[in-house]
């Protein structure tokens, strides 16, 4: 792809812990297109904070990386400190989950708008001003004049992410992170919040990595999806194609576990049963065969690769895909 | 990311233990100080000791002899004599103030956590007021009027520990009285003496005995500021504090006579410190554990 | 807010009066009798009784206690039966001597503690972070007296650099004043350093960990301005809490740093009453100490309300 924004080679991540090592990210290649958008989607804990943070180059300090990151050219894991700072915020921007706990609860929302837009934009504190008004306005927060000046805690938390929002989007990044940024909301407004960041990523012609656990999230609104289990990508394909046919027995058990509307009432949700494997404790064969109700003997000790089938945009890492095999 | 959370707490824990095990040493020679000081003091009698208020005016400010291993103070008293009987009424006062904060405060602190009501507001209100004053100021006026004397001295330097020990067997008595054991004892009809003692009792014990320890390092610390001033321990007993106070008045011809009793004051308080430090962090996890 | 206060001053009369009792109290444990300790050698019968009547001496102590309640609500609080001045007098002429050093030992303190604790905070773990938690644990085991004769040893006995006792009125000649200052302040700092770069130290670790820390970072934010504004504004909270916790001990440490250095403050006021058994003016300075400790405390509440907007605008 020659207009690829952001690529992640081989990106692997070890954490140590006291019960040994943990790799967070194993493996892990992915790429974003300008103003493309792409949907990572998992269980709690399969890594997908851990690659974004690997992304933003926000990882804890004795996590140790390797892999590339490139973004615009450049290999983030080799550019230095103070060049990697100018690059955050202007041209890579992130929403985090909780913004209950992303806005600093001391300082106004004037502050944390403002100190972000005049540390990477020539502007005197008037004009960031304004911008930071129009920028309230555009994520449509009623009355933003007066926002400005108002503390974190006096916003509702749909309200909140709205401003997390706006903070990301000051700049005018390339990129726009959004990790999360509907789980700890009210359903009603998770809704409005994606829209809001569908549309902003329209009009601005950014990119946009949307990491959810909720495949329903991503459906119509990511061109592309990834679907991660254990720090691994198990299945990788534009989104049209993945929900045509999916081809992993996890992404299918994801969408399982998904409510749906048109359920009978009280019909019990397919939970997936069993819990992720222990990540200090890595499987010699799949990482999902323990769970997995097609598992055969070959699955608990061999691997699959992550390899491109029928298409070669639709990569799954499965011996037995669906629909490939015999109806159980 | 819930695990991963979980195992870098995980780690954070392990990382505690090993510089506990590290600490090790310090902890260990904290142990032996203090086994030290508490032998010469309770063997003193025994030891082949100067009398410690014994004066002999041609040797005065003596320096390090055979006769006198630290020398004299300034009324020819043997120095390590008096370290060593002042050792005591340290230890002595160290002990038996907290012993009072702790059993008085551990006391009201978990009947106040357990009955809640009226009962509680009345134990906080009233030790709101006795924190209303300044320790050392209350300590002072105390022994100004009631006289000076040890048991005087001791007797208040416990009421200023009853708040702090209070405080803490509240709180933990607080959080362990919604715990499934104590819900359990009391839906099997258990009475309230037989729950305070026999399943509140031994948990809240561990963190209060911590807490003692540290206690007796501040009551150290004030008995010494107070003999120090020449309003604790009445002359002539021997007690740090009125050794350090005395060797101020010679600190340009004979400095020693300050800071050898200066120097066994704060390696006892550094040890009770460190052992009490060492406890609680390893009470903390405990309580979290239950 | 103005509820907030409403309520806080409101607890305040309840402690304020069990303090007049228990100072009183206090003061009626005195074995003997005051009449003795005044008249001293000439103590006969005949004058006892005639000074206790004429002091109200016999009269049951819950009458002689809303005698003295009725006196101070007057602004009475009695005169120092050995020198004649008025308590007030004599708490008024000593009180800007011992707030000058309270105030001078605070900010050297948080001028210790502040950047040490923000250093370690940054640098976590490292050998410098465990070198200076180590400092501050030994110096909490340090008693005020005890740096006390340490800074007199060396900087007025062997070096000369400075006096060891003695004050003169900063309006009557400000460096000459200041030096005297020195010493004492930098005692009672002493004390005071371990503490707030503990208390702050763990509190900004705590906070650098936070998410907003994290988007702080993501905002490409100077390093400087994430460790003190993002981190250190949510911390300085903190600070006005360990500052009010440390009013108590700083009000002990005045006694003994103005007894050592001779310091004409309320400390020494205090010592010099038990030393000369002026009880009156013990009894004085140990109720007005108390009501200005209650009251320095209920400002140090009222600061954090404003200085903490989620209590400000009613929150918490």
């Amino acid at each position: 792809m020659s207009d690829t924004l952001l690529s992640v080679e081989d990106a692997v991540v070890d954490l140590p812990t006291p019960r040994g090592n943990l790799r967070a990210v194993d493996h892990v290649d992915l790429a974003v297109g300008a103003g493309k958008t792409l949907g990572i989607v998992g269980e709690s804990g399969c890594g997908k904070t851990m690659l974004s943070r690997t992304i933003l180059q926000l990882l804890p300090k004795k996590a140790k990386l390797s892999g590339r990151v490139m973004f615009d050219g450049q290999d983030l894991l080799k550019l230095p400190p103070e060049k990697l700072r100018k690059l955050r915020g202007r041209s890579l921007a992130v929403v985090f989950q909780d913004p209950m706990t992303s806005l600093n609860p001391v300082l106004t929302i004037g502050t944390q708008l403002i100190e972000t837009i005049q540390e990477h934009l020539e502007l005197d504190l008037a004009k960031a001003r304004q911008r930071s008004v129009e920028l309230l306005a555009a994520v449509g927060i009623p009355a933003p004049e007066q926002r400005l000046t108002q503390y974190p805690h006096q916003l509702s938390g749909g309200m909140r992410q709205r401003v997390a929002i706006a903070i990301a989007l000051s700049c005018e990044p390339k990129l726009l992170i959004a990790d999360e940024p509907t789980t700890a909301l009210d359903v009603t407004i998770q809704a409005q919040i994606l829209d809001l960041l569908a549309r902003e990523q329209q009009r601005r012609h950014m990119a946009m990595i949307l990491i959810t656990h909720d495949l329903g999230v991503v459906a119509g609104r990511a061109d592309e999806v990834a679907v991660m289990y254990a720090g691994r990508v198990v299945e990788r394909a534009p989104t049209p194609a993945l929900f045509k046919q999916m081809r992993m027995p996890y992404t299918e058990a994801l969408l399982a576990a998904l409510p749906k509307l048109d359920a009978a009432p009280h019909t019990p949700l397919p939970a997936i049963s069993g819990r992720p494997p222990d990540p200090t404790r890595p499987l010699k064969g799949c990482s999902f065969s323990p769970r997995c109700r097609y598992a055969t003997e070959r699955c608990s000790t061999e691997k699959p690769s992550l390899v491109a089938a029928e298409t070669p945009e639709h990569l799954y890492a499965c011996f037995h895909p669906i629909a490939a095999r015999v109806p159980a | 990311m819930a695990t991963l959370e979980l195992s870098l707490e995980d780690e954070a824990g392990a990382r505690r233990a090993r510089r506990g095990r590290r600490l090790g040493m310090l902890f260990w020679f904290a142990i032996g100080w203090m086994v030290l000081v508490f032998a010469v003091a309770i063997f003193a009698d025994l030891l082949p000791l100067p009398s410690p208020t014994d004066m002999d005016m041609l040797e005065r400010r003596a320096p390090f002899s055979v006769e006198h291993w630290l020398g004299t103070d300034g009324l020819g008293r043997d120095e390590l004599s008096r370290l060593i009987y002042g050792a005591r009424i340290s230890l002595i006062v160290g002990l038996c103030a907290p012993v009072i904060g702790v059993t008085i405060g551990g006391a009201l602190g978990m009947l106040a956590g357990y009955f809640r009501g009226r009962f509680e507001s009345l134990v906080v209100g009233s030790m709101d007021v006795l924190l209303a004053f300044p320790p050392l100021i209350l300590a002072l006026a105390v022994t100004a009027f009631l006289g000076q004397s040890i048991f005087n001295l001791t007797c208040i330097l416990g009421v200023l520990g009853i708040p702090a020990f209070m405080r803490v067997a509240r709180a933990s008595t607080l959080t362990l009285a919604r715990r499934e054991f104590v819900i359990a004892a009391q839906a099997l009809g258990a009475s309230h003496a037989r729950i305070l003692l026999r399943e509140l009792l031994p948990n809240v014990l561990l963190p209060l005995l911590a807490f003692f320890l540290l206690g007796v390092a501040v009551t150290i610390v004030v008995e010494g500021a107070l003999s120090f001033l020449g309003l604790g321990v009445p002359p002539p007993i021997s007690s740090w504090g009125s050794m350090i106070g005395e060797g101020r008045e010679s600190l340009d011809v004979a400095p020693r006579l300050a800071f050898i009793p200066a120097i066994a004051m704060f390696l006892t308080v550094l040890a009770f410190n460190l052992i009490g430090d060492t406890m609680r962090a390893l009470t903390d996890p405990r309580q979290g554990a239950l | 807010m103005l509820f907030f206060v409403a309520r806080r001053l409101f607890y305040l009369i309840p402690v304020l009066i069990a303090v007049s009792v228990l100072t009183f109290v206090i003061a009626s444990l005195l074995p003997g009798d005051l009449a003795y300790v005044i008249l001293g050698d000439q103590a006969t019968p005949e004058n006892v009784a005639a000074l206790r009547h004429d002091m109200g001496l016999d009269q049951p102590i819950w009458l002689r206690y809303f005698g003295w309640l009725w006196h101070i609500l007057q602004g009475d609080f009695g005169r120092s039966f050995r020198t004649g001045q008025t308590v007030l007098q004599a708490v008024s002429d000593r009180v800007p001597v011992s707030f000058e050093l309270m105030i001078f030992a605070e900010l050297i303190g948080l001028a210790i503690g502040v950047p040490l604790a923000i250093a370690c905070a940054a640098k976590a773990g490292s050998a410098f972070d465990r070198f200076m938690t180590g400092s501050a644990f030994g110096m909490l085991s340090v008693p005020t007296f005890l740096s006390a004769i340490l800074l007199i040893y060396l900087f007025a006995v062997e070096l000369r650099w400075l006096p060891a006792t003695g004050y003169v009125p900063f309006t009557e000649d400000p460096p000459a004043n200041l030096r005297f200052m020195v010493l004492p302040s930098l005692t009672l700092a002493l004390a005071e350093w371990p503490g707030i770069m503990r208390v702050l130290r763990s509190d900004m670790i705590a906070a650098l960990q936070e998410d907003y820390i994290a988007l702080a970072k993501a905002k490409g934010l100077k390093p400087s301005r994430i460790l003190f504004v993002h981190a250190l504004k949510p911390s300085s909270l903190t600070l006005v809490t360990i500052t009010g916790i440390n009013i108590g001990r700083l009000i002990g440490g005045a006694v003994i740093v103005e007894s050592i250095f001779a310091l004409p403050g309320i400390g020494r006021l205090l010592v010099g009453a038990i030393y000369t058994r002026d009880l009156i003016i013990l009894q004085g300075v140990v109720l007005l100490v108390a009501a200005g400790f209650v009251l320095m405390n209920f400002i140090v509440d009222l600061l954090y309300a404003v200085l903490d907007p989620r209590i400000r605008h009613g929150h918490a």
